[in-house]
């Protein structure tokens, strides 16, 4: 059973969801206030969505100094497993430990919606339990969510193969090259716009998002989700 | 040690799309003015800082740029420093 760290900024509104869909995959989640410096041996750290700080100066510039984000930096670099979604990748965004950065969306609309994404990469903490090329319907609920980066870095992310989802048809907000979500180099640290713990059952409109949480129940993703194996001294049906 | 009013002027970068900035310019096109041609929108912050002269104040301010007050990424800075 993995432990699911969901941390807590003043401003965080997905922090309940979350822990409720990482429960729901069976996942052992508690929350760690932005305030904690002690993720208390968190296997798998989420940053969840909301206005932290009331997106004051930028989404996430003020949250990404909290207490709490030298232990997420630290473990992240020691390859611990990330996850941040909408104010949650600005936030990651924001700190360095993922490329690029989010602005406001090109129609300046807040968007509140179901959108398509297409499932690029597979060999992340929270997706190798999807199919490459996969499309799901999960819901996106943003003002800013523009990805962009300098030309040179969005040529190596695309050769890295970094972009892991990327929104089917035009990105509802402008993003550079369609792209929904992005991981680190080391594939540990990633960051979405759509918000998978509003998609984890049929009551909720569907289940496409509830895979990304399933998944925080592998330690070590692989490049072949068929070799993950007796992780937590569990033996995975993959 | 004396009072500096620093002003910082953070922009979002020319190559980059600033979607506040075009309805500005579409709303103003629309009141008639339409002299305007681009229009962008930035951010003017004002503090009020303590340092022993002004280069080191200015030094202090771009620091601040760097790690907080404006984006790498997506922004650049101009900072103006005068006797407070």
């Amino acid at each position: 059973m993995a432990r699911v760290a969901v941390v807590v900024f003043p401003g965080s509104n997905c922090d309940a969801d979350t822990l409720a869909a990482a429960r729901a995959a069976g996942a052992d989640a508690y929350y760690v206030w932005h305030r904690d410096t002690d993720l208390r041996q968190a296997d798998v750290v989420v940053l969840p969505g909301g206005f932290s700080y009331g997106d004051y100066l930028r989404s996430g510039a003020i949250a990404r100094f909290s207490p709490v984000m030298a232990a997420v930096t630290a473990h992240a670099r020691a390859g611990g497993a990330v996850l941040g979604i909408c104010n949650g990748f600005q936030i990651l965004c924001e700190a360095g430990l993922l490329p690029g950065a989010l602005m406001r969306n090109a129609r300046l609309r807040f968007l509140s919606r179901p959108v398509r994404v297409r499932v690029e990469q597979t060999d992340t903490p929270f997706t190798w339990r999807y199919t490459p090329g996969e499309e799901l319907t999960v819901p996106v609920a943003h003002g800013d969510g523009r990805y962009v980066a300098d030309p040179s870095t969005l040529a190596e992310i695309e050769a890295a193969g970094q972009v892991v989802w990327r929104y089917v048809g035009e990105a509802p907000n402008g993003a550079a090259h369609d792209i929904a979500g992005v991981c680190n180099s080391e594939r540990n640290v990633v960051g979405v716009m759509p918000h998978p713990e509003r998609r984890i059952a049929d009551i909720l409109g569907g289940d496409d998002g509830a895979r990304v949480f399933l998944s925080m129940e592998a330690r070590n993703a692989t490049q072949h989700a068929g070799e993950v194996r007796a992780v937590g001294g569990r033996h995975l049906r993959v | 040690m004396s009072a500096f009013a620093v002003e910082v002027r953070v922009m979002p970068r020319a190559s980059l799309l600033d979607p506040q900035g075009q309805a500005v310019a579409h709303a103003l096109e629309a009141l008639g003015f339409s002299e305007v041609g681009e229009v962008r929108v930035g951010k003017h912050l004002v503090l009020r800082v303590e340092a022993a002269s002004r280069d080191e104040a200015a030094a202090r301010a771009r620091v601040m740029c760097e790690r907080l007050l404006a984006n790498p990424v997506t922004e650049d800075y101009a900072v103006h420093v005068e006797a407070a």
